[in-house]
């Protein structure tokens, strides 16, 4: 079998390399011949600037998601993320891509039930070396203090997931992405299921903390009155 | 690909999910200690089976097959077509190139267990398993035309001690009505057990037999023409005839010319066979059954093992979210699809661990039935090549099996987008 998870002859993107996080040019998709292709506007984005990205649904927020994810190719135009062009990658290398330098937040369920909190938190630096590398002191550390600053108290550490309220889950998903500096965080309307004393708290929190490891966040949601938060914002047509 | 992290999220999985797969896992536990079971009792069945008789060059009897011949007089089952005479008995002890000659009589019963009339010589000569000889347990082996030895088991259902006196019946079955109730015998000897149809039988001399039958000549007791023992022991008890002779041969080579000159026997109609080869031919027969057995419970596991793909394949739809969370972290589709598979391999390899400690419990709390009911004789002992390759095939029939959720998590998990909103 391939050793998708290790292997080390990517380039090492980092922002002495580039300056530009991600760019998205003249970039279409479609999911299958029945429906019509997807065009996204042109994107810009510098390390370290965050990305409010509005839309209704059907706008394509979560395609472009999945094609910023790596896990779908677009159609035409060009993609680039840290400098790199994801079409010239094979499926694998996205993978790894994926592992070394993206945290994803999901609306909700964003964990792996049978895990307990810090092995969910900790699982992107089993998956990639790079990740586990940036873990300081290690990763275990690491993941506790993310958790203190995301106020996730200490008896929950050790225990399964399940046990867990849903703004609990959200924070512990964004310890997870944030755990090993990724240059980039996906955040698919992470604040939907969050009433809005939790929702503003986990922005204020995921943006500080993105802040001191350096990572831009991509922030995907239709709620308007975040978007103040946020360096860019962007709103999605539905294109048909 | 990072197979520590998947063996470490197999396991952490199954453990999650551990009362929805007890069942399947139970199921496949079972079918293995079946098939593992079956394939032990097989072994261990031929091995007591060929255990029978050792060291008996030829057995000879009336004119008939070799099948025969070795059921009646070695496992007592079934009955002699006729008898030899006791003159050709005496003709077979003078022949010089036959060293030892054990008669045996057979006929009566006492309580379903058959009686062997026989002599001195049969616990001298008699040899099962590895050469061993029936040795007494307690008691000395009979002095005396009304004493009898038993049988381990014979003596350990009717609770018989030393001394006690017991009526013969005539003719076997379980309930004999015709029972020899003027000559009863005395214990002077039981035997120890050895897993074989000496066991089930009880010995007495052939003057004994003899003794027992007079005025039976007719096949019931005529009144007035039976006789007291000591009435008996005044007659002349030689035999006029008897079932069949164990032979032995010190010279091997002479075997085959021995037993061709005995099939070849002018005075009357004789067989005489190998023991051994009739043994084989026997187990040939019942080895079919076996094998069909076998295979039957081979089945047995593939049915369960298709059962735990089946469960594996429901839980499928419950796990798309967690795939898709591996999925965006990094994870490939080839380490989804190696967790169904080590999933699959660990349930397998679990179930094969508990289906031998089961196995192992089963023997050690059964063998002491097994030998009472049914004179099997199983210990434990180490598995055998190919009982560990049977419990060797398991897991890999696990892995094959697993591969078809794993093809099917691989294929989803490639055409899925980020989160779970592309998964349909």
């Amino acid at each position: 079998m391939p050793d998708m998870n290790s292997q080390t002859d990517l380039p090492a993107y980092s922002s002495t390399i580039t300056r530009e996080a991600l760019r998205v040019s003249q970039v279409t998709f479609r999911w299958d011949q029945s429906q019509g292709p997807i065009a996204f506007p042109e994107i810009t984005l510098n390390n370290g600037e965050h990305l409010f990205l509005r839309g209704p649904s059907g706008s394509g927020k979560s395609t472009l998601l999945s094609l910023l994810g790596g896990l779908i190719l677009p159609d035409t135009g060009k993609l680039t993320l840290l400098g790199e062009d994801l079409a010239s990658l094979t499926s694998g290398q996205r993978d790894r891509f994926r592992a070394d330098h993206m945290g994803v937040i999901f609306q909700q369920f964003n964990l792996v039930p049978y895990l307990t909190t810090l092995d969910n938190v900790m699982l992107p630096c089993r998956l990639s070396r790079k990740r586990r590398a940036r873990a300081l002191p290690t990763p275990e550390k690491e993941a506790e203090s993310l958790l203190t600053a995301l106020g996730i108290p200490p008896s929950h550490w050790h225990r399964r997931v399940t046990g867990l309220s849903v703004g609990q889950q959200q924070r512990v998903a964004a310890a997870r992405a944030l755990t090993g500096g990724p240059e980039l965080i996906l955040a698919d309307e992470p604040t939907s299921a969050l009433d809005s004393d939790n929702r503003d708290r986990f922005i204020e929190l995921l943006l500080g903390l993105a802040a001191e490891k350096h990572s831009s966040v991509v922030f995907v949601s239709h709620d308007q009155s975040l978007a103040a938060r946020f360096d860019h914002q962007l709103a999605l047509e539905v294109t048909q | 690909m990072n197979l520590r992290l998947a063996c470490s999220l197999a396991m952490a999985s199954l453990w999650y999910r551990r009362k929805v797969l007890a069942l399947v896992t139970l199921t496949l536990t079972l079918s293995i200690t079946l098939l593992l079971g079956v394939q032990y009792l097989r072994t261990e069945v031929k091995q007591t089976f060929t255990n029978t008789i050792s060291g008996t060059d030829l057995i000879v009897g009336a004119r008939s097959g070799q099948l025969n011949l070795l059921l009646y007089t070695i496992f007592h089952i079934g009955d002699a077509t006729n008898n030899i005479r006791w003159s050709t008995f005496q003709k077979l002890q003078g022949d010089q190139r036959i060293d030892w000659l054990v008669p045996i009589s057979l006929g009566d019963s006492y309580r379903g267990h058959r009686v062997v009339g026989t002599n001195e010589e049969f616990p001298k000569h008699f040899r099962y398993g590895r050469d061993q000889t029936p040795e007494l347990n307690e008691g000395e082996w009979f002095n005396d035309v009304f004493e009898v030895v038993l049988g381990a088991r014979v003596a350990r259902k009717h609770d018989h001690q030393l001394g006690d006196d017991i009526i013969l019946s005539h003719g076997g079955g379980k309930t004999s009505f015709s029972n020899h109730k003027d000559t009863p015998f005395t214990v002077s000897g039981v035997l120890a057990p050895t897993g074989t149809p000496v066991d089930q039988a009880v010995y007495v001399s052939l003057e004994g037999l003899e003794a027992i039958h007079i005025g039976w000549e007719s096949g019931v007791a005529i009144p007035g023409r039976t006789v007291t023992p000591e009435q008996a022991l005044e007659r002349d008890l030689t035999p006029g005839s008897i079932t069949a002779a164990l032979i032995g041969i010190e010279r091997k080579v002479l075997t085959f010319q021995v037993q061709r000159e005995i099939n070849e026997f002018r005075e009357e109609p004789l067989s005489a066979i190998l023991p051994g080869v009739a043994l084989s031919e026997l187990w040939r027969i019942m080895g079919q059954f076996e094998t069909a057995l076998l295979a039957i419970t081979g089945f047995v596991v593939i049915t369960s093992l298709i059962g735990l793909i089946a469960v594996l394949l429901t839980l499928q739809v419950q796990r798309r979210q967690e795939v898709a969370i591996l999925r965006a972290t990094g994870a490939s589709p080839l380490l989804i699809a190696a967790l169904h598979v080590i999933e699959c391999v660990l349930l397998a390899v679990a179930a094969c661990v508990l289906a031998l400690m089961a196995g192992a419990a089963g023997i050690v709390g059964l063998s002491p039935w097994l030998l009472e009911t049914w004179g099997i004789q199983i210990g434990l002992r180490p598995l055998n090549g190919m009982e560990w390759l049977m419990i060797a095939s398991v897991p890999v029939a696990a892995f094959l099996v697993g591969l078809i959720p794993a093809l099917q998590a691989w294929r989803g998990s490639r055409k899925q987008g980020l989160g779970h909103v592309m998964a349909e």
